[in-house]
Formats: C-alpha cells, sequence, structure tokens
C-alpha cells in the first residue's frame, strides 16, 4: 500500500508534528511524501523511512496544498494521505478527503490495528475506533500523540512537482511569530509548566519561567489568568484555548477545572502543586504536592538544577 | 452581509460519558445537549456583532433530527435571524459537512462561519471540508474577522504564531477564542425566538465516509502520588526513575 505524507517544512526542515505523521504513514505503507516550498536536503524525511519527496512551489494557500497533495496521491496510486493535526493540516486534510473522495479521521493517536483507528473524543473523556467505509482515507495524527520515529537512517529522493493549482486566494498581510524566545511552541512542547490564578498576579511568574527554564520546559497558564490579561492568549491551554500532550505537564495554583483538564488530560505524567488538598486537580494527577507555590516552585528549581 | 453560521448540538461540557448499542453510540439519556460553544461563543457572536454594525443577515443551520430544534432555538434567541435543519441522521463529519455545503451551495451567504471543533467529537473537520465542496478558501482557526469594504480581514492561529490574511469573495472560517464573548440570551430574545422562522430542509443523501466501531472510556488514573512540600527532590527522582519524563 502507498502513503502520502504532507508535510510541513520550517527553514527547509519537517516540522516536528510532521516527522510524527511520517513515521506513522510508514507504519502502514511506502510513504511518499509532498511538501510545498524550501527544502533543505531532504527535510529530514529520509530518516524516519520515507522513500521520496515530491516538492511543490511555495506560498500556497490552503485550497493549492489540497490539490498539490490530491494530484500527488493520484499519481502515485496513494490508498491513504496523512498528515499532522496542526493549524494548517486543519485546514487541509478535510480538503484533500473531499478531493479523493475518501473518509477523514482527524486527530489519530495511536498506529492502526486491524484498519480500525484510534482517536480521542468527548475532549479527552472518551475514545473511538474508527474505521473508513471508503476506498481511500484520509487521516490526521495529533501532535506529541504518535511519538517521534525512530530515526532509520535512510536518505529520501527529492523530485519536483507540480500540478495545475490555480490562483491563491488568500493574501497573507502580516505573519508574527509571538515572543516565546528559545522554547518550543506548546502544541510540540514535551515538557509545559503552567500555572494560574494561584500565583497572585503577573509580576510573580519570574519562579514560574525559573521552573520552566530550569528543564527547558515551555509556559501555559490557564483561562481566567489570560482572561485578566496576566499572560498572553496563546499561552492559554484548556477547552478554549489549545489541547496539549506534553510528556510532563507541572500546573501549579491551578484548581482544575473540568474545561482546564479537557486540553491537558491528554499529558502523559501530570504533577499538581496546589496549597488546596481539595483541588480537583490531584485527582488527575499522577504526581502532587500540597504545598504554597511561592515555597515549593523555587525549591523545585533547585532540585532540577542539581540534576 | 449574510452569514451562514453552522452549529452543532454537544453535551454539556460537565456531561458523565457513556455508551450504548454495544459501545457505538453515545448514550444521550439525561444528558443536558448545549449549543457547541465554539459555534455559539465565536462564530454566531462575531456573525451578529458584525450585522449589527452593517446591516444583513445571520442564518443558522444544523444537520440532525428534531431533537437538534432546542439548540436552534437557543441560537435564535441569542440574535440569529433564521434557522434551518437539515433532516438527517449525522454519522460522520464527511456527511455533515456536504449536507450544509450543499444547503448553502446557492444561497449567496458572504462567509460561512463554524466553530474551531465541536466538544464531542474533535475532528475540527466540518469547515475544510465544506470549503472544498463550495470551492471557496477555508481559514482555520481564525481569532479576529473585520471587514474593510468587501475585504475580509481575518488573524488567524499558525504553527508558534499569528497570520492576519485578507479574502476578497466568500470563504469558510473556524472560529477560536479572541473572535468573540460569550453572549448570554435576554427575555426579549427568547420570546421573539418561539416565532422566528424554523425551516427543516430535506437532506441531500450524503453517506458517511467513517463509521464509529466502538468507544471506550479511559483507563482510570492509579491516583496521585503525593510529595512532602519540604522535599521537591523527591519529586525529581519519581519523575526521573518513576515516570522517566525527565
Amino acid at each position: 500500500m502507498t502513503c502520502i505524507a504532507f508535510i510541513q517544512t520550517k527553514g527547509g526542515h519537517a516540522s516536528k508534528a510532521s516527522l510524527e505523521a511520517a513515521g506513522f504513514a510508514t507504519g502502514i505503507g511506502e510513504t511518499v511524501a509532498v511538501v510545498s516550498g524550501e527544502l533543505n536536503g531532504d527535510g529530514g524525511l529520509g530518516a524516519v523511512g520515507v522513500s521520496r519527496v515530491l516538492q511543490g512551489p511555495g506560498n500556497l494557500d490552503d485550497g493549492q496544498i489540497a490539490k498539490l497533495v490530491s494530484a500527488a496521491a493520484d499519481k502515485e496510486g496513494a490508498a491513504v494521505v496523512v498528515c499532522a493535526q496542526d493549524h494548517l493540516g486543519k485546514a487541509v486534510a478535510g480538503r484533500v478527503a473531499v478531493r479523493l473522495g475518501a473518509g477523514l479521521i482527524a486527530g489519530v493517536t495511536a498506529a492502526p490495528e486491524g484498519g480500525a483507528y484510534t482517536r480521542n473524543v468527548f475532549s479527552g473523556k472518551a475514545t473511538a475506533q474508527v474505521v473508513g467505509n471508503t476506498d481511500k482515507l484520509v487521516v490526521t495524527t495529533t501532535p506529541n500523540a504518535i511519538g517521534m520515529p525512530e530515526p532509520k537512517g535512510g536518505t529520501a529522493s527529492v523530485e519536483a512537482f507540480d500540478a495545475d493549482l490555480g490562483a491563491s486566494r488568500v493574501e497573507v498581510l502580516e505573519a508574527a511569530q509571538p515572543s516565546s524566545g528559545n522554547r518550543a511552541p506548546l502544541p510540540e512542547a514535551e515538557l509545559v509548566v503552567s500555572a494560574g490564578r494561584g500565583m497572585k498576579g503577573p509580576e510573580n511568574w519570574g519562579i514560574i519561567e525559573d521552573l520552566a527554564d530550569s528543564i527547558g520546559a515551555t509556559t501555559a497558564c490557564s483561562r481566567p489568568v489570560s482572561d485578566i490579561g496576566w499572560r498572553p492568549h496563546h499561552e492559554h491551554v484548556g477547552q478554549t484555548g489549545i489541547a496539549i500532550r506534553p510528556n510532563l505537564y507541572i500546573a501549579i495554583g491551578i484548581s482544575g477545572a473540568i474545561q482546564h483538564l479537557a486540553g491537558v488530560n491528554g499529558s502523559k505524567v501530570i504533577v499538581v502543586i496546589n496549597k488546596d488538598p481539595e483541588a480537583p486537580f490531584f485527582k488527575a494527577a499522577d504526581y502532587g504536592i500540597v504545598g504554597d507555590a511561592f515555597e515549593v516552585v523555587p525549591k523545585l528549581t533547585e532540585a532540577f538544577k542539581a540534576l | 452581509m449574510e452569514f451562514l453560521v453552522c452549529i452543532s448540538k454537544a453535551p454539556d461540557t460537565t456531561t458523565r460519558i457513556a455508551f450504548s448499542e454495544g459501545d457505538t453510540r453515545f448514550n444521550e439519556d439525561g444528558v443536558q445537549f448545549i449549543v457547541n460553544p465554539y459555534d455559539e461563543w465565536y462564530a454566531l457572536v462575531r456573525a451578529l456583532e458584525l450585522v449589527e454594525a452593517g446591516g444583513g443577515k445571520v442564518v443558522i443551520a444544523s444537520v440532525g433530527g428534531a431533537d437538534v430544534d432546542p439548540i436552534l432555538r437557543k441560537a435564535l434567541a441569542i440574535g440569529a435571524h433564521e434557522a434551518v435543519r437539515i433532516d438527517a441522521d449525522p454519522r460522520d463529519a464527511g456527511q455533515v459537512a456536504a449536507e450544509l455545503a450543499a444547503y448553502a451551495k446557492d444561497k449567496g451567504f458572504d462567509a460561512i462561519l463554524c466553530g474551531k471543533e465541536t466538544i464531542d467529537h474533535n475532528g475540527s473537520a466540518v469547515p475544510a471540508m465544506m470549503a472544498e465542496h463550495l470551492d471557496v478558501p477555508c481559514i482555520a482557526l481564525c481569532t479576529s474577522l473585520e471587514y474593510e469594504g468587501n475585504k475580509a480581514i481575518m488573524t488567524r492561529e499558525t504553527a508558534g504564531g499569528i497570520e492576519k490574511v485578507a479574502v476578497s469573495g466568500p470563504f469558510v472560517l473556524s472560529a477560536a477564542k479572541g473572535m468573540s464573548e460569550q453572549r448570554i440570551p435576554n427575555m426579549r430574545g427568547i420570546m421573539a425566538a418561539r416565532t422566528k422562522p424554523l425551516n427543516v430542509v430535506p437532506a441531500s443523501g450524503a453517506s458517511a465516509g467513517t463509521s464509529i466501531e466502538r468507544f471506550a472510556l479511559p483507563v482510570e488514573k492509579a491516583g496521585v502520588t503525593l510529595v512532602d512540600a519540604d522535599n521537591p527532590a523527591e519529586l525529581v527522582r519519581l519523575l526521573r526513575e518513576e515516570a522517566k519524563v525527565i
């Protein structure tokens, strides 16, 4: 079986979420990757088992990318198209499915078993096994759920590829990156340190930043904290903010409302630090410390630094 | 401006999740249903704000049986002008997108707004599928929508950043936080909603591209291991040696 993996690149290299998607695809069948625009070597794709890369033109809108990917799927006779369930994947995957007359299984969290794909439903409160009813399938993978593929040490050949894409209908006026410094973007971060109203004010975030820096984690926050402007909106994790699934989520001064849990319950390990032993978050936690964040957090930072 | 806002029925956030028919369907017994929050707070309210400022109409549409009607009435009470229910049993996102697109195709809407995802199926799949059926751009995860003349100016989230984009002509967007704020319906809105049109239209007969074989509840966590507040080094040891995440 042949798979097409649509890969988003950054600085010519496949994004982490895209590498996970490519690794997932190689587990299903021989995988040909499709990229739009700049590529450095094979973009790191050969190392995860991709045999060939089809390189299309850059600066495409969602409709044009869908045409490019669908044309590649037709050319290669692919039965499965895979991409990451990230910002771009959410705009592109559905379009590809419609173009190919394929079913779409979005946000898969594990390798398929007997043709059935597992995905999270009810905001992480349940899972569903989903099968396709169509000859072809489009599958998107939830970032940080599948895990990075084992490096296989190969190199993929790169061929130029184009199709009748029409003109772009989306004009990009401005692109900005938030100033999160050297930290990994939240959806891709493996370690996240998050804090809530228990921090009492934005001026107290220094100890949170220090803790995050001690382990190279990305900072996040709860909804009330971003709503009152203590922290930027892009840091808000939870049902209305962004959903994340890091390996380690440390929640400080966050009570653990169900809407917050919906955004973080995919985390592999949850640590809760709260002075209220009755905080509901402890029920969802793997490890907990009942104590005052202003005393516990600096000590924890020191303990991490001592590693 | 005329907007179509797509509305989904969703179980209230605090619902206890259970399944029926051999774990193949969500058990709706005793479940309180709400308008999917992203559809309501972000997509619907922003469309209403734009129409209140510049004139026009907001039509809401949902795919489902008569059980969806209370949700459509709620959205009418918030301020939508008319409601459409496409009479079908929605089984997957592809079917819903095809039905919504078949309805919208010849109606000349300036824009179609959806929430970023539903809180039950969480696929974020309908907007892009609908956009492809209608051959219009899909702007996913929008945090703002303004108009400059007939040009729509939007801000969207991208991988680790934001982008400001412009589209001339119709489009589909999925709305995320920042677009607008929740609006509580007042008594006048609730009374008015009773007499606003709620049209039931036949489905086009689109089929589902996927099927749910089985739902399952996640394995319960073993319970929290508490560490003494004076000994965070013990937590670090557990994270390293037991959980192996550091």
